[in-house]
């Protein structure tokens, strides 16, 4: 009996932490989509592409670890800024669904850039960090959980953190909510639309890159990155697009829901179950609660 | 323009005729390599016609759906047990109940739609995807308990003639794709199709002057999904002439979206336009690759290439042309029959200049 509540815990704590992944990924989205209404597929390929822009400059150009982060990083600050430049603004009125269409072919384009450039075989990402049972904890809680899962855990903590303390408190996270709540309103009293797109672009870049590197690390860099970021799309639903905190619970629901449903239901159906679960239970959320557990409730009118 | 028989005007039946006397008689005669029918004019129908499905429900029914791979997969896999499990049905009426297995699936993943648009249904539409390649590539009796994991497709027979040789397939995908666009046709100019687009144009408003959105959507889910079932059984049976789950897998989901947005949303020739576009393109930039560079540049850069403009293509399309090449096709002809019809005037020519 023990036995069997100690291996429930361990799977669940292992998909919650596993689920801090998908909402290191989510998190991109919800930047995104609080400051300037749009959703941007394309985080997908963004997290792809600044995790092999990282890979590609520590292993073909033997650039240490940190200073090819920064390189990293710099590059998706330039890919916010054109995204920004040739995508967004040419785009400024149009609807919603227009833009979306826009950000796929976005996401296409960096997808294809990132493979013509670093090329499409699967790379390792060493962070130091292992993707194996903690000892410690594996000695004095009879728990197996992954070194990697527990770094990625607090990494997603000190980001939300990090955020949301940079939209409560500081002005430029003033300028952000204010820009969300009405551009128009926002632009017309000085707040300025451009470099707070910029911003935000090149924030959603920085946390893709911190979420390809913990990706990265556990399965390689490999295109499938692009897929698994699609599982970040259900964590949206359930947290809700505009809440990070949302973004936070949601990818802890999905990870733990997946794990569990996978160990314990998924044998009667010959495993990988996985693979859609998140998106079925994003369905029951969508008809029972449309706004996802933190969303602000949609209103529309004709 | 006043309709000649039922919906179609004069001009959608030269139009008509047009097409099938290219298709029947000019390019069987002048086209005899193999390569034309097994590798382009074949998918071409076939992903035509799943992309003219996703036109139903997110052209002209505005619901951003993401799930045409898994519609075709389901269409293809009913269609393989039909024949093996139902031969009395024959390959018409095969195909036939395997697109309305599609359509069930539609209808069970469409539900959705009713409560949620944009991003959030195409999330829900994800589902259907991953959900029904699952379904198949898990459950052994879907695939006849094969652990090759790739089955061959059985030999297309209709009325006890076989239909094996790439030209006869070719006529059997021509006969179908010529019924069912001239079907999708009629519904999106009927009142079927004005709900649909009323629903578009703004869901609450169509509701509040009558339109039942549960029927509306719902028939739009289904419809299209018959028609990306029918799409894939032909796509199984015809051009990969085996069964995989893997290859309806997301990515042709994407291409399908593609075709359809860039052919020109809320248009049937434009999902005629878009797959062809999707398709030839790579095959040019192939033979570019081939034949001016001599296969100095490796084949995974040509395809990264490809993903490049076709991405860098939707989003111009997005900013300059939301209308798709379809709408390219109509300005060119505006264009030339001004051109034409002002060639004898000058001060028309003028103005038509200026419209220009």
């Amino acid at each position: 009996m023990v036995d069997e509540l100690l291996f429930f815990m361990e799977v669940l704590v292992g998909g919650l932490l596993a689920g801090t992944m998908y909402s290191l990924v989510a998190l991109g989205f919800v930047l995104i989509f609080k400051a300037s209404a749009t959703f941007n597929f394309s985080q997908g390929a963004m997290v792809f592409f600044s995790v092999l822009a990282f890979c590609g400059f520590m292993q073909d150009f033997n650039i240490p670890f940190v200073l090819a982060f920064i390189l990293a990083a710099l590059l998706m600050v330039v890919v916010g800024l054109c995204t920004e430049r040739l995508v967004l603004r040419p785009l400024m009125n149009a609807s919603e669904d227009t833009v979306l269409m826009a950000t796929i072919g976005l996401g296409y384009v960096l997808e294809g850039l990132a493979q013509a450039a670093w090329g499409v075989e699967v790379r390792r990402l060493d962070l130091g960090i292992g993707d194996f049972p903690v000892p410690w904890i594996a000695d004095n809680l009879k728990l197996f959980i992954s070194a990697l899962d527990i770094t990625a855990g607090f990494v997603a903590a000190i980001m939300i953190i990090g955020l949301f303390l940079l939209f409560k408190y500081t002005k430029i996270g003033l300028g952000l909510r204010a820009v969300a709540d009405d551009a128009g309103a926002a632009s017309s009293i000085g707040i300025p639309l451009k470099h707070i797109m910029l911003l935000v672009w090149s924030a959603a870049g920085v946390v893709a890159l911190v979420a390809g590197c913990m990706w990265g690390a556990r399965a390689g860099v490999q295109f499938a990155l692009v897929d698994l970021a699609l599982k970040a799309l259900p964590v949206l639903i359930i947290g809700g697009f505009s809440s990070i905190p949302g973004a936070i619970i949601g990818g802890l629901i999905i990870g733990a829901v997946e794990k569990v449903l996978e160990v314990y239901i998924g044998p009667f159906f010959g495993g990988a179950i996985e693979g859609w679960a998140p998106y079925v239970l994003a369905i029951f959320f969508l008809l029972y609660r449309p706004e996802g557990l933190f969303g602000e409730k949609i209103i529309r009118r004709v | 323009m006043k309709p000649v028989f039922m919906t179609y005007t004069k001009k959608d039946l030269i139009n008509l005729a047009v097409c099938m006397f290219l298709s029947v008689l000019i390019i069987p005669t002048f086209i005899t390599t193999e390569y034309w029918y097994t590798s382009i004019l074949i998918p071409w129908l076939c992903l035509a016609l799943a992309t003219i499905g996703q036109q139903i429900v997110m052209g002209y029914t505005g619901q951003l759906a993401l799930g045409a791979a898994g519609f075709m997969a389901a269409g293809a896999f009913a269609m393989f047990n039909l024949i093996l499990r139902v031969p009395d049905l024959g390959f018409v009426g095969s195909l036939i109940v395997s697109g309305l297995i599609a359509a069930a699936f539609g209808i069970l993943f469409g539900l959705p739609s009713l409560k949620v648009r944009g991003i959030y249904l195409m999330v829900a539409t994800l589902a259907s995807q991953f959900f029904i390649i699952w379904m198949i590539d898990k459950f052994g009796w879907f695939k006849n308990y094969d652990s090759s994991g790739i089955i061959t497709a059985q030999d297309i027979v209709i009325m006890g003639k076989p239909f094996t040789t790439p030209l006869a397939m070719y006529f059997v995908c021509l006969a179908v794709t010529t019924v069912l666009t001239l079907l999708a046709m009629n519904m999106a100019r009927g009142s079927t199709g004005r709900n649909w687009m009323a629903v578009r144009d703004m869901d609450i408003a169509a509701e509040s002057m009558g339109v039942s959105l549960l029927r509306t959507k719902v028939q739009a889910f289904a419809i299209s999904a018959f028609y990306c079932g029918v799409a894939g059984a032909l796509f199984a049976f015809c051009y990969l002439k085996s069964l995989e789950p893997v290859a309806f897998d997301i990515k042709l989901s994407f291409k399908i979206l593609f075709m359809c947005i860039l052919g020109g949303l809320g248009t049937i020739n434009g999902a005629f336009i878009g797959a062809a576009f999707i398709l030839l393109f790579p095959v040019l930039l192939n033979a570019i690759g081939n034949n001016v560079f001599h296969g100095a540049i490796d084949a995974t850069i040509i395809s990264s290439i490809e993903q490049v403009i076709f991405g860098g293509l939707m989003i111009i399309f997005m900013i300059y042309e939301p209308l798709g090449m379809a709408k390219l096709w109509e300005n060119l002809k505006q264009s030339i029959r001004l051109r034409l019809s002002s060639s004898g005037n000058k001060g028309l020519k003028s103005s038509a200049q200026k419209s220009e």
